[in-house]
């Protein structure tokens, strides 16, 4: 048997190296796999820098801006944009570069707000559901197809008309939509992972039930729930800033992205700018999350 | 087969070189390799998995993986030159020249096309028959193909056809255009052995009918030996050794040759144990008795075990599947005990209503005298620390996301044996004990060969020192020269700590180097039961001689090859 | 076949009851009083007359326990009554029957031009040959999903309406006012379905299935369309539901943009005054929109994949 054990590493070498083989690689540690992620992936980069810009914006809107946002100087209202006003101004001479870094607050904690009910309520539903099975997972699964039934904003609409207008209750109007997509991807990445050899081997050392779904099932299926997070921050921000332009949101004065867009409508012809950045911030926070999302989808395909 | 015509080589390859993108770089996949296929005859290329075999073959038709990239060498097919053929050519080449029989016949049929339309659509893309005459032609393809009621088949869809039908229905298709060469990529390591052997004796019987000449690809030398006029033996891309089949077998010159023969389980000559050094009682030699100990105090013992399953209601079918049916064995202490049977016998059921992952219907499962068939809770949790278990994939048995080290530790925290620093210290025991360096303690089982994981699958289900194992397909899934380590593995932890073995095997060729005794199943029932030397060599049972016949390598046997 | 389109029909109307039930449970028993909204007309610090109140709640049956008003509002809701508007009094079913017209011009057209850009830009990034052409195509359904209806609408009336006037900006005159709405409708869905579908094309076209096939001799294009387009457009299918009821979405806020008559603006007016009656009505209808789209996926499925019917019930051969 000798010249079989000395043929072993580099067999194994050979298959290592030679089958591009997808689907056998894990990151050794968190951080390594982010960086070569990022260094490969201009696109991926700068959505990075792109959500994390926002988040400066929502910490400290005082760094990026010196205009206030509420009170405006009447003898420079609709300007275009310009070095001063890089947004241009509106109607009454406020600055819109101010009105959308002081917006950044009221849009994205809202939308964190919404994630947040959303991701709690979906994921104890999913996990529940996944782990419990039984009636339970019938339950869960119906609440799930009524959920999914009623299009996002109609339901939303119906939470706003019975908990009233404002910030913070559109978001929770739109956590509520987002909760049957935690759910059902909670659900079958537990039923996943539950199924799976190693949680049988875990099982069969004798591996009690809470260590099982603590050590095993629960890290595992955090992957697919983590990039379904980034992706409905994306679709949350839409949401919440289409509700914001119907008029639902924060009341006038306070700058919120939607209402921005809302408020440039009535100067299409006159000010094009007014409409135009505050959606294209919109754009770009939404498609930056999306990236980040499908680089986290693909991390826990690899 | 093989009556080899002096003529001009009908494909030729040289010095071929193909290579992936990997990372940022490229990695060689096959380098350098010159090879003949003359007209009509069988040459079988062998190799472990990553030798380059597969990669070869998708070159010689030009439809390399993504990332793939022939860097250099010549391909010459009847005397012309393939190299630098435009897409167009190329498509002209496929099916018609050169036809390809894929490797997992249940992915490699389109699902929403009927398997008629299928094989009729090779004669049309060529311009052989029309379309109406193509359906015609395409249900005597399938009759040839070895297909009862062709006409009915052309009809159906893939997904209505078993696995071996499915493959029969490839076979149609890589030879409707009746091209000169045939590659056939490991055309049956999905599918059961006995279907198999059905397989590989029509590709044999239809390609020398037509005198096709067939490339074979295999990792397995006994298909290899049992089909081939001339095989290459491939490691690492290179061909290490070539010639004729008896030659190769026979003589062989090159030192991977000669431990790939030595490997392969279904070579081996004598059926014997492996490391009989080890044990101190006399093995019973063929024909014997069970040796004596077998009627001692069995450490296990299963009565009478049923395992029925609820079915989906479909109209006119059965309720409940059986798919255990009244299965009796007994392990004593120390032996092994193996299960053998195609996918679908039952064995795998048996395993776990033996672990107590599944609760059996009726019968019971007794470990040391005591009753183990109902208990639960806590009892349960504590038989299991008598119980272990090794799975069939190495890569799916192993948290991704643990490191060696927690895998292996892990039965010891849930036991709460010893503290952090004992454990650790155990560990490392382990570790040595299944010959892998304590350096991959801290490392991912991402990180390890397919063989290193497996040992420490085995580790993990030595850590509570066991007295049963339940080892399940534990070598199926890795190269045939791995398999071998593995196997000298378990024998020799069994004789170090006076184990039992409950060994599920597909494989008779492996099972016949591990086991004490072996019971053979059949549609969920214990066909036939004693010891190796007995159901090898004088099968009783009808099946058994099927399974038994059915194992490759008879001709190399034959040909008094062996390790 | 019979059976199975029973089994599916009922499953439709359980999905249905339990929309129902939920909206209820929002609208009616959520702490807030309809009444005093109604009889407030939306302004919130009048002082209202109590003699006033107890008659609006007796006239609405809003007096009587919670599990009677449910009974009482599902027994109406399977005869399609709603009740009636607080704010015009006409019965909300009529209310909807009217605008309809419009609203479904706009989201049949928006769901043509969906699945036509959508299945055509899911090619146009699988197929090309040159490999920066595909990354190319394929960086437009992630830009696509990442757009504003309501933004997308009013730069889209920027340019056609205002400096080209080529459109109307508003209103629901004729065809010509239908175009921009149901391209702002329709970009974001069809980004979405191209997304799922170009991604679903590459993943069957790295299946054994489609390598048997070239190895056949098989050309591209016939790869592609008569091998790959077919069971990668299965998924697809699944989500073209749930694609509905996100233009149904959009259409609330493409009405909005556009100042078009429809269920949208019906939808906007009945929130700002809390006509709960009308919310009620719009929200059933639209589940119910979901579950006709679903039941017609599901009949339409064995067409495309034989495997669905097989499965279901056993061939007669």
């Amino acid at each position: 048997m000798a010249a079989v054990e000395h043929l072993q590493p580099g067999a194994s070498h050979a298959a290592g190296a030679v089958i591009p083989a997808p689907g056998r690689r894990w990151p050794a540690s968190a951080a390594r796999p982010v960086w070569h992620a990022l260094r490969r992936s201009p696109g991926l980069t700068l959505s990075v820098l792109v959500l994390l810009g926002v988040a400066a914006w929502v910490v400290a809107p005082g760094l990026f801006t010196s205009a206030d946002p509420i009170t405006g100087v009447p003898a420079e209202r609709l300007q275009g944009p310009s070095a001063a006003h890089p947004f241009g101004t509106d109607q009454i001479g406020r600055d819109l570069f101010a009105r959308v870094v002081h917006g950044a607050a009221l849009s994205i904690q809202a939308t964190v707000v919404a994630v947040v009910v959303g991701l709690a309520v979906g994921t104890f539903l999913g996990l529940l559901a996944g782990f419990l099975r039984g009636w339970v997972d019938d339950v869960v699964g119906r609440v799930v197809d009524v959920l999914l039934a009623i299009p996002g904003l109609l339901l939303s609409l119906a939470l706003v008309t019975v908990l009233g207008f404002g910030s913070l209750k559109v978001a929770v109007a739109v956590g509520i939509t987002s909760v049957a997509a935690f759910a059902r991807v909670m659900r079958s990445e537990v039923l996943r992972v539950s199924a799976s050899v190693y949680v049988e081997a875990a099982r069969s050392s004798g591996a009690r039930w809470h260590a099982v779904l603590g050590q095993h099932v629960l890290p595992n299926a955090s992957g697919p729930v983590l990039a379904l997070v980034a992706l409905e921050f994306g679709a949350a921000i839409l949401a919440i800033s289409a509700l914001s332009f119907l008029g639902y949101g924060a009341a006038p004065p306070a700058p919120e992205w939607g209402s921005l867009v809302s408020e440039g409508r009535n100067y299409l012809a006159a000010a094009w700018w007014l409409a135009t950045f505050p959606g294209l911030v919109i754009v770009a926070v939404v498609l930056s999350a999306n990236r980040v999302a499908r680089a986290l989808e693909r991390r826990v395909e690899d | 087969m093989g009556t080899v015509a002096e003529q001009g080589p009908l494909l030729s390859v040289e010095d071929l070189r193909v290579s992936y993108r990997s990372g940022e770089g490229r990695a060689d996949a096959v380098r350098g390799v010159t090879l003949e296929v003359r007209p009509g005859e069988v040459v079988a290329l062998v190799g472990e998995s990553g030798s380059g075999k597969s990669t070869l073959a998708h070159a010689v038709i030009h439809l390399l993986a993504r990332g793939g990239r022939v860097d250099g060498g010549r391909l010459r097919f009847g005397g012309e030159d393939l190299t630098g053929l435009s897409e167009q050519q190329w498509r002209e080449v496929r099916g018609r020249d050169i036809g390809l029989v894929p490797q997992d016949p249940t992915v490699s049929l389109n699902p929403v096309m009927r398997v008629g339309a299928q094989v009729a659509e090779v004669l049309v893309l060529h311009g052989l028959a029309g379309r109406r005459q193509a359906r015609a032609r395409a249900v005597e393809l399938l009759g040839e193909a070895g297909l009862d009621r062709p006409e009915v088949r052309a009809r159906q869809y893939p997904t209505e056809l078993s696995g071996g039908m499915r493959q029969r229905v490839l076979i149609a298709v890589a030879l409707a255009a009746r091209p000169r060469l045939v590659i056939a990529d490991e055309p049956t390591s999905a599918l059961d052995v006995t279907v198999q052997r059905g397989i590989l004796d029509h590709i044999a019987a239809l390609t020398s009918t037509l005198g096709t000449a067939v490339l074979l690809i295999t990792h397995d030398l006994g298909v290899a030996a049992d089909r081939a006029d001339r095989i290459v033996v491939l490691q690492h891309g290179q061909v290490v050794e070539h010639g004729p089949t008896a030659h190769v077998l026979g003589a062989p010159r090159h030192p991977y040759t000669r431990a790939l023969i030595a490997a392969a389980p279904s070579l081996a000559d004598i059926p014997g144990r492996r490391a009989p050094a080890a044990r101190t009682e006399p093995v019973g030699g063929p024909g014997s008795a069970l040796p004596d100990d077998g009627r001692a105090a069995p450490l296990l013992s299963a009565r009478g075990l049923v395992k029925e399953f609820a079915l989906p209601r479909t109209a006119g079918g059965a309720r409940t599947l059986r798919a255990v049916d009244e299965v009796s064995f007994e392990i004593p202490p120390g032996r092994t005990f193996a299960l053998v049977g195609e996918s679908g016998s039952g064995k795998s059921t048996t395993a776990r209503l033996v672990l107590r992952l599944e609760q059996p219907t009726s019968g019971t499962v007794h470990l040391d005298g005591a009753d183990v068939t109902r208990v639960s809770g806590e009892r349960l949790r504590r038989l299991r620390r008598r119980v272990q278990v090794v799975y069939q994939s190495p890569y799916a048995s192993l948290d991704p996301r643990f490191t060696v080290e927690r895998v292996i530790a892990e039965p010891l925290r849930a036991f709460r044996v010893g503290d952090a620093a004992t454990r650790a210290a155990r560990v490392c025991e382990l570790l040595d004990r299944v010959a892998l360096p304590a350096g991959v303690a801290g490392r991912l089982p991402a990180e390890l060969s397919g063989g290193q994981r497996q040992r420490v699958a085995i580790a993990r289900a030595l850590a509570l020192h066991p007295d049963l194992v339940v080892l399940d397909e534990p070598v199926s899934a890795l190269d045939v020269s791995v398999q071998a380590q593995i196997l000298d593995l378990l024998a020799e932890l069994q004789a170090e700590h006076g184990l039992s073995y409950l060994f599920i095997s597909h494989d008779l060729a492996v099972v016949r180097q591990i086991a004490d005794e072996v019971g053979v199943m059949h549609r969920g029932r214990l066909v036939e039961r004693g010891t190796p030397e007995q159901v090898l060599l004088d099968p009783r049972q009808a099946y058994t001689r099927e399974l038994v016949e059915a194992v490759p390598g008879r001709r190399a046997r034959a040909l008094g090859v062996s390790g | 076949m019979t059976r199975y389109v029973l089994r599916r029909l009922a499953q439709g109307a359980v999905v249905l009851w339990a929309a129902f039930t939920v909206t209820f449970a929002i609208l009616y028993l959520l702490p807030s009083d309809p009444v005093e909204l109604m009889a407030s007309g939306g302004g919130e610090q009048s002082v209202i007359d109590p003699a006033l109140l107890a008659e609006l709640r007796a006239e609405h049956g809003l007096d009587r326990p919670p599990l009677a008003q449910y009974l009482h509002a599902l027994g109406g809701a399977a005869r399609l009554d709603f009740g009636r508007s607080y704010q015009s009094d006409a019965p909300a079913t009529s209310l909807i029957l009217d605008v309809l017209p419009q609203t479904l011009q706009l989201t049949v057209a928006g769901l043509a031009l969906s699945v036509l850009l959508g299945v055509g830009l899911a090619v146009a990034s699988t197929y090309p040959r040159t490999r920066w052409l595909r990354h190319a195509l394929a960086a437009l359904p992630p830009l696509g999903v990442s757009l504003p209806v309501f933004w997308v609408g009013l730069m889209l009336v920027q340019v056609f309406s205002f400096q080209w006037r080529l459109f109307p900006a508003i209103g629901n005159d004729g065809l010509a006012s239908l175009v921009l709405p149901a391209v702002a409708l329709a970009l974001p869905t069809s980004a979405s379905i191209a997304q799922l579908l170009a991604r679903s094309l590459r993943q069957t076209l790295a299946e054994p299935y489609i390598e048997t096939a070239r190895a056949k001799g098989t050309g591209r294009a016939r790869v592609h369309f008569r091998h790959a387009l077919r069971n990668a457009s299965i998924p697809a299918l699944t989500v073209l539901g749930v694609s509905v009821g996100q233009l149904l979405s959009g259409a609330v806020v493409t009405e909005t943009v556009f100042s078009r008559v429809g269920l949208g603006r019906l939808t906007i007016s009945a929130v700002n005054t809390q006509d709960i009656p009308v919310v009620m009505a719009v929200v059933v209808f639209s589940a119910l929109v979901f579950v006709v789209v679903a039941l017609a996926v599901d009949l339409l499925y064995p067409l495309v994949d034989p495997r669905i019917s097989l499965r279901r019930a056993p061939v007669a051969a």
